[in-house]
């Protein structure tokens, strides 16, 4: 039944985002850490162990994958309602130090992609 | 009657909210086949476009008019974390553990880099006090990490805002750009996605940026980017800036 996927991620999801809370209560920060990260952990790991004992039924796998195909259209939502007015009285201070932290990310990521990069995916193109 | 009708889209504002945004990617879709020529993808169109609607409201962005308060509930953080996590069922295990080693030394350089970035703008625009240059310096990691160590240190609310504004700078240039840039930094496969959200840190941004390159990339990057602003909120407010008052 869809519920089931609805529900399995919902678990998931709870649980990864419990975990995070947890952590971050442990290391005195109130928030999140990384909650969504284990939540997605859950998933993969939990879809790989059912995957050897003949998977998710396709119906319930639905129930996931319907949240995940609305991921886009969540993200123009979101979008749509960002705080863009803070972004420009923050001045010339925050545009110029947000713009640098970009900058700088995007520019580190082709020297860190080398690192533990598997050999087979250096000329593969996904 | 239009007041009738209004009320009736307001009461039912997370259905309108689904209404709108698949207009607004209908007509994103349209314009970037018939008009642009597919040269920029529909789905950064889209986002692009609901950037600028937020113009039309103010902290809340579009969601501040009464009649599209339901996009707040669509694009709020409970839904758009569901729905990262449900990208996951397309992630392949074997490629995160291999990105692994990549991702967390992205994750621990990302923060240290966009912290001392925003120290160094701060400290060319006069700002020399260790907290006010702390504080724009963690908000140079992400909109949540900086106001988390100005309100730990005792910033003022004027840095504390412009921690907040860097923030959503890095945003909405990450959302923009990362779609523009992506083939020319790599920005192709599993293992760069899971780097680059190190990086970069802010999960909107991540995620938008990603959503409007490739799709099937989402799910490596969000897994990264989640940890960002909890390292952050760590780093900046204890060790960096220790770090800082030692060099002040």
């Amino acid at each position: 039944m869809t519920i089931y996927g609805v529900a399995l991620l919902a678990l998931c999801f709870l649980v990864g985002k419990i975990t995070g809370t947890l952590l971050g209560a442990a290391i005195g920060i109130d928030g999140d850490v990384g909650g969504v990260g284990f939540a997605m952990l859950l998933l993969v790991v939990g879809n790989n162990w059912l995957k050897h004992r003949g998977g998710l039924r396709r119906v319930t796998e639905g129930g996931i994958l319907f949240w995940s195909a609305m991921y886009i259209p969540i993200i123009v939502a979101m979008a749509s309602v960002q705080n863009v007015r803070a972004a420009l009285t923050g001045g010339w201070v925050a545009l110029l130090a947000g713009v640098a932290a970009t900058v700088g990310g995007f520019l580190l990521v082709p020297v860190l992609s080398r690192i533990g990069r598997p050999a087979a995916t250096q000329t593969e193109h996904e | 009657m239009s007041e009738l009708i209004e009320a009736v889209l307001i009461k039912n504002g997370l259905v309108f909210a689904f209404l709108c945004v698949g207009l607004l990617m209908w007509v994103s879709f349209w314009v970037s086949k018939h008009v642009l020529g597919s040269k920029i993808p529909g789905v950064a169109l889209a986002i692009v476009a609901g950037l600028a609607l937020a113009f039309l409201g103010d902290k809340k962005g579009l969601a501040d008019v009464p009649l599209f308060a339901g996009l707040a509930l669509l694009g709020g953080s409970m839904l758009r974390d569901f729905a990262v996590v449900a990208t996951a069922m397309g992630a392949d295990l074997d490629k995160i553990r291999s990105a692994g080693l990549a991702g967390t030394v992205a994750l621990f350089l990302g923060v240290t880099l966009s912290f001392v970035l925003g120290v160094v703008v701060a400290f060319l625009f006069g700002y020399s006090d260790p907290v006010s240059l702390a504080t724009i310096g963690a908000g140079a990691c992400t909109y949540i990490v900086g106001p988390v160590t100005g309100g730990a240190l005792g910033a003022s609310s004027k840095v504390i805002a412009i921690s907040i504004a860097a923030g959503v700078v890095k945003t909405i240039v990450t959302t923009v750009a990362t779609p523009l840039v992506a083939r020319s930094i790599g920005l192709d496969n599993p293992h760069a996605a899971a780097v680059f959200g190190g990086l970069i840190g802010t999960t909107s941004g991540v995620a938008a940026g990603l959503a409007a390159t490739d799709p099937k990339l989402v799910p490596y990057g969000a897994l990264t980017a989640t940890f960002y602003t909890g390292l952050g909120c760590l780093l900046c407010p204890s060790v960096f800036f220790i770090l800082l008052r030692w060099l002040a």
